[in-house]
């Protein structure tokens, strides 16, 4: 009852919040065409920001589906990069325009493929055919990821934990070779990347000028990914999604309680495999081609990461950790690649620089010393941490009073080095995640009550 | 939970202060090699008369080596004319760095980095792959882009915004087929490529078209992403009677490549394209047997004040030596990146303005005379019109290459 | 003939590198249940403290001696240094990304080894600045002799006999001494063996040490053969390694060898196949190869039967 009840609430939290984002969103996108050049330059439809928001949407819609299979199925598959790679090439394949296929099968004399969705809608530039064909070959691109799953998932979902990983990292791999092969070339374009396929900057409104007058670029990866995840929260409160779960729990009592581990396992692995799928799609449609190359184990390392870090079982977990992530490794720490150098030891960005760099190491070494406060062992990682914070702070004294103008270290690659660091203390302190298996909306409304339990006292 | 919550938030906090940082980091200078006078001239970054270049570069990954060399070229190109005269006005050139990974799917991200720096046009980058994966963003946002030596034909095809100052693929190909042809007598080439690499085969497939349209066979072959085993190719080469390899690949594979080939005992001359042009391939044919043609942009020696400039560059500047690969053997890169530089300093004069549009539709009719030869764009493509490339060869001192051949395709 | 004799010999040798670095995943695993994914990357760290030792040693020493005998030094001294420095990378490891998580969620302790191996491979992307490095020669490993009508390195005719010697130094030691018993205790029942009073935690460590002395041997020996090193050197050779330990059955270092020299026989044949693109197959071929055992004998060629207890 109380189960039930909780659920409501957070669908209707759910559903509210995905509301809220999606206008967020567009008005947002749209702000700097209102106000002109009033709003901060960081609103701007040029602003790293939107990039981040494109991206964080595909991948958390990966992420959510790996976490599907991981999180509540308990089943340890790492090869969410080769589903990914197969949506992105089917949709690639149906929707370069027919004007462009000689241009980009130009190894090959043109492609195998003689049409083309939106040009059978009436062409990309039509609503009709963007809205149909974009959309079809979305849908197809889940679809022929879900089919090879599930002839994947034939011989290998009889694998136990670790093994079972490595056999769909295996086929991953395999996939990415076959699309690499040159014979395919003709429809796969060999190792060549498929360009000039419709993306997200399609989804802007323009006039007769081609002057942009409503910007949706952002919108619509939203809108997929949150249709899709939506979808996949409605399947694990579903009766599916708790013999899932009772999967994911004990596999043996699962089967003792009749639930037909076969199927429910294959069932998990097809729907996983058909968001990756639209999830790779939307990522074609993100990074303009479709290249084999880039689909790599390192992709599927990277989203596992995100589903960890954002807590296995957590569907808003995995959603907050992809845009933390997405935005760390791609806007905020890109500063770290270049040499600061002030113009004198008094320049205000400096001081801005210094009083920042203090906040920070201050605020995470008590964030740390904070989360590390019960257990065994306790005193040593707290003595560390805060030798460590003491060391930065003394540092970045020195460098204040030096009256230094160049910060040191700072070079090309040095933000990758810091961001792995990052990753590494988030990690190690938060052993289940950011959220663990709760989500978001349980945690709002758990804090609620106990407040709500205090005023009542 | 109560915990958890709090933990979150005060996780966000700590990221919303990175981010505040960054904003705090605004005034970096490009680069890690900047001069003291490029730095100090940047001093007054928050003065208005700047106007900011953006630089497309592979600064890690598989191309890192030929990205950073590229770059080089550029800053010691900034260096040398630190400021340009728009409409009477005096500007200050800011370079702006942003790494590619050598990755298509990190491209994008990069190039919508520079875009959101504000820059007024852009060069780079090093590799083909990676310049096609980021044309469509920066002709979104109606930035032109100068490729400086990516060389497949899709960069500029179909992109108005991407011009280019190297030459092309078809014409590489098929000066390498001519060469081999005239040179060796060759009747068998093997090629050996990276699978997934646009470059290595789009280049095969043009040697392939012009070598056996002159009558002779070729044998190809594919080793995948990360491979460093290429005894088994190398033999099969030797065993196919090969009578020159033909391998453009990217540096890290060059140079495994020379090196198990010269424990091999490999005698079949080795055919390279652009990207073998670097110190480190050198490096590893040091004291063998090894017969290593490389096709290339320039030559050293071919304008001496540049050498000696850029020598002098790479000697002096604050972490150039070590991102040149150690020592200062000239690359055809950096001498095309210098090119690169120049030929927008004239288009921002050419249009007057630091408007990206008004670059952009004055870029067609500039025309300059650079280290590595006349520079002028064609009406189709904004393709350079270029119908020479260089031969040399490795003298296997380790540091230095000796030219062989100018080749023309008519 | 020559190409199958010649590309046996590369096989052999490959897969005996190869066995190297397996022996560290499938200890490791036998143990602690964990996928060291950092391992490979460890691999690559070892070559680079080989490149660096040996360029600063040979600058340190012509300053004492001349600089020929400095160059003849430097060499066996820096082995050394690497085989030292990266025990202590692998202890280290373990202490400081595995240790505190000990009672974490299997799957976080894994994610803590993709951040090491990222972490790796990151700063040694910012150290080289990105470029790729060289490997110097080792005396006699690098010469090259004449067999079969084709010159081949003599490490590439050393690694099988080296690897085979090691293993049976390891197997000795597994099988007849106190740390290897508490070792195969510690793999068989982790808690009981913490009840009979196995120090764990040394055991534990012991394991990273022995892997990663091995991971050093063994990176000597493959950056000989192929010696050009770049920051996901070890990506590979790792991941064809840790294919190996799983297709001899995870756990088993018999098996992890075995498979090894097999995964690296067959892709060096892959590679001649006579088909258009078979090399593109090749590391595709390793993963088919593995899939078809595994679906065939679930826990690998010697791996252990797994039991459900309830």
């Amino acid at each position: 009852m109380i189960q039930e009840k909780k659920s409501k609430k957070g669908a209707a939290a759910g559903l509210i919040l995905a509301a809220v984002l999606l206008i967020l969103v567009v008005v947002l996108e749209n702000l700097s065409a209102l106000l002109g050049n009033a709003v901060p330059s960081f609103l701007l439809p040029t602003s790293q920001l939107f990039v981040v928001l494109k991206k964080g949407a595909v991948y958390s819609l990966v992420a959510v589906s790996m976490n599907l299979l991981n999180g509540f199925t308990g089943l340890f598959s790492l090869g969410q990069a080769g589903f990914m790679l197969l949506g992105a090439y089917t949709y690639a394949i149906l929707t370069v325009p027919m004007s462009a296929k000689e241009t980009v099968y130009y190894l090959y004399g043109g492609s195998a493929v003689p049409f083309s969705l939106p040009d059978l809608f009436g062409g990309a530039d039509t609503p009709s055919g963007l809205i149909l064909g974009v959309a079809l070959a979305i849908l197809l691109g889940g679809c022929v990821a879900a089919l090879f799953a599930f002839l994947i998932g034939l011989p290998v979902l009889r694998l136990k934990s670790d093994y079972l990983a490595i056999a769909t990292l295996g086929f991953a791999e395999i996939i990415r070779a076959v699309f690499q092969w040159q014979p395919l070339g003709p429809i796969t374009n060999g190792a060549n990347m498929i360009t000039q396929i419709p993306t997200f900057n399609n989804f802007n409104i323009t006039d007769a000028n081609g002057t942009v007058i409503l910007r949706l670029s952002t919108f619509f990866p939203f809108l997929v990914a949150i249709l899709c995840i939506a979808i996949i929260v409605m399947l694990i409160n579903s009766s599916y999604g708790r013999a899932f779960k009772a999967i994911r729990e004990d596999e043996i009592a699962a089967e003792a309680m009749g639930i037909n581990l076969a199927k429910h396992k294959m069932l998990s692995f097809c729907i996983s495999s058909f968001f990756a799928g639209v999830g790779g799609a939307l990522f074609a449609m993100f990074v303009n081609n479709a290249q084999a190359k880039v689909y790599t184990s390192t992709m599927t390392y990277e989203i596992l990461l995100i589903v960890v870090i954002g807590g296995i079982g957590s569907i808003s977990g995995s959603c907050i950790a992809t845009f933390l992530y997405v935005a760390c490794s791609e806007w905020w720490l890109r500063f770290l690649d270049n040499t600061m150098q002030f113009s004198s030891p008094s320049a205000p960005e400096r001081t801005t620089f210094i009083v920042v760099f203090a906040v920070v190491v201050v605020l995470a070494a008590a964030l740390l010393i904070w989360r590390e406060r019960r257990g065994r062992g306790v005193f040593w990682k707290q003595a560390l941490v805060a030798l460590l914070a003491v060391a930065l702070l003394a540092w970045i004294t020195w460098f204040a009073l030096s009256g230094q103008t160049k910060v040191p270290l700072l070079r090309t690659g040095f933000r990758m080095v810091v961001f792995s660091v990052i990753i590494m203390i988030v990690v190690l302190f938060f052993r289940r995640g950011m959220l663990g298996d709760k989500e978001l909306t349980d945690i709002l409304f758990s804090r609620r009550k106990a407040v709500g339990k205090e005023a009542a006292q | 939970m109560m915990k958890k919550f709090l933990a979150s938030a005060l996780s966000a906090a700590m990221l919303l202060g990175l981010l505040a940082g960054c904003g705090g980091g605004s005034t970096s200078t490009p680069g890690s090699t900047s001069t003291p006078d490029a730095s100090s001239a940047d001093g007054g970054s928050g003065a208005e008369n700047v106007i900011k270049i953006g630089v497309f570069e592979p600064f890690t990954g598989d191309s890192a080596s030929g990205g950073n060399k590229e770059y080089l070229g550029m800053q010691y190109a900034n260096s040398v004319t630190p400021t340009v005269e728009v409409g009477g006005v005096e500007y200050t050139v800011e370079l702006v760095p942003s790494d590619n990974g050598s990755t298509t799917d990190k491209a994008m991200t990069a190039a919508s980095q520079l875009v959101s720096e504000g820059v007024s046009m852009v060069l780079g980058s090093y590799g083909s792959g990676v310049s096609i994966a980021a044309g469509p963003t920066f002709g979104s946002a109606g930035i032109p882009a100068i490729g400086v030596t990516c060389t497949n034909p899709n960069v500029t095809a179909g992109n108005d915004y991407y011009f280019r100052i190297c030459f092309l693929d078809p014409f590489q190909g098929t000066v390498l087929a001519n060469f081999a042809m005239d040179k060796f007598d060759a009747q068998v080439a093997y090629c050996l490529g990276e699978t997934g690499n646009e470059y290595d085969q789009g280049l095969i497939s043009y040697f392939e078209q012009a070598f056996t349209a002159a009558g002779g066979q070729v044998i190809k072959a594919f080793y995948p992403t990360n491979n460093s085993d290429f005894n088994s190719y190398l033999t099969q080469a030797q065993q196919a009677g090969a009578d020159v390899i033909f391998t453009p690949v990217s540096i890290a594979y060059a140079t495994q490549i020379i090196s198990q080939a010269a424990s091999l005992g490999v005698d079949i001359p080795i055919l390279g394209s652009d990207t073998l042009d670097d110190n480190k391939v050198l490096e590893a044919a040091k004291d063998t047997d090894i017969q290593l043609y490389v096709s290339t942009f320039y030559q050293e020696g071919g304008n001496p004040e540049f050498d000696e400039g850029f020598k002098e560059y790479i000697n002096t500047a604050d972490g150039a030596l070590e991102a040149n690969g150690g020592n200062d053997t000239i690359s055809a890169v950096s001498a095309m990146g210098y090119d690169a530089y120049n030929v927008a300093l004239e288009a921002i004069k050419a249009a007057g303005s630091v408007d990206p549009a008004a670059i952009k539709a004055a870029l067609w009719d500039v025309t300059y005379d650079g280290v590595s030869g006349h520079i002028a764009f064609d009406d189709v493509n904004g393709d350079a019109v270029r119908d020479t490339a260089y031969i040399k060869h490795s003298t296997n001192d380790g540091v230095s290459w000796e030219l062989e051949t100018v080749q023309t395709v008519s | 003939m020559e190409l199958l004799i010649s590309t046996l010999l590369f096989g052999i040798s490959v897969g005996g590198q190869y066995a190297l670095i397996a022996i560290g995943y499938t200890m490791v695993y036998g143990i602690l249940r964990l996928i060291n994914f950092a391992h490979g990357d460890v691999f690559m760290v070892a070559g680079l403290i080989g490149i660096y030792s040996t360029s600063l040693l040979t600058a340190l020493l012509s300053n004492i001696m001349g600089a020929e005998a400095a160059a003849m030094a430097a060499v066996p001294l820096s082995l050394l240094l690497v085989l030292v420095l990266t025990v202590a990378l692998g202890f280290c490891i373990e202490r400081v990304a595995y240790k505190p998580l000990r009672s974490a969620p299997r799957m976080s302790v894994m994610i803590s080894a993709i951040g090491v191996s990222y972490l790796l491979q990151n700063t040694a992307t910012y150290i080289t600045a990105a470029q790729p490095t060289n490997y110097p020669p080792l005396p006699f490993l690098g010469d090259t002799v004449e067999i079969a009508g084709t010159s081949i390195k003599w490490v590439v005719l050393v690694t099988p006999f080296l690897v085979l010697a090691l293993v049976i130094v390891l197997t000795q030691l597994i099988n007849h001494t106190k740390i290897g018993m508490a070792m195969r205790a510690v793999a068989k029942d982790f808690e009981t063996s913490q009840l009979m009073g196995i120090k764990i935690n040394s055991v534990i460590s012991m394991t990273f040490v022995i892997g990663s002395a091995l991971a050093a041997v063994g990176s000597m020996l493959y950056f000989t053969t192929y010696p050009t090193i770049v920051p996901t050197s070890g990506a590979m050779p790792g991941l064809k390694a840790f294919v190996a330990a799983v297709f001899g059955g995870i756990g088993s270092i018999p098996g992890a060898v075995i498979g090894a020299f097999l995964i690296g026989i067959c892709e060096n044949f892959v590679k001649i196949l006579p088909f258009e693109g078979a090399t593109t197959f090749v590391d595709a071929f390793t993963f088919a190869l593995l899939i078809i055992i595994l679906v065939f004998k679930p826990t690998g060629l010697f791996g252990e039967k797994a039991t459900d207890k309830v």
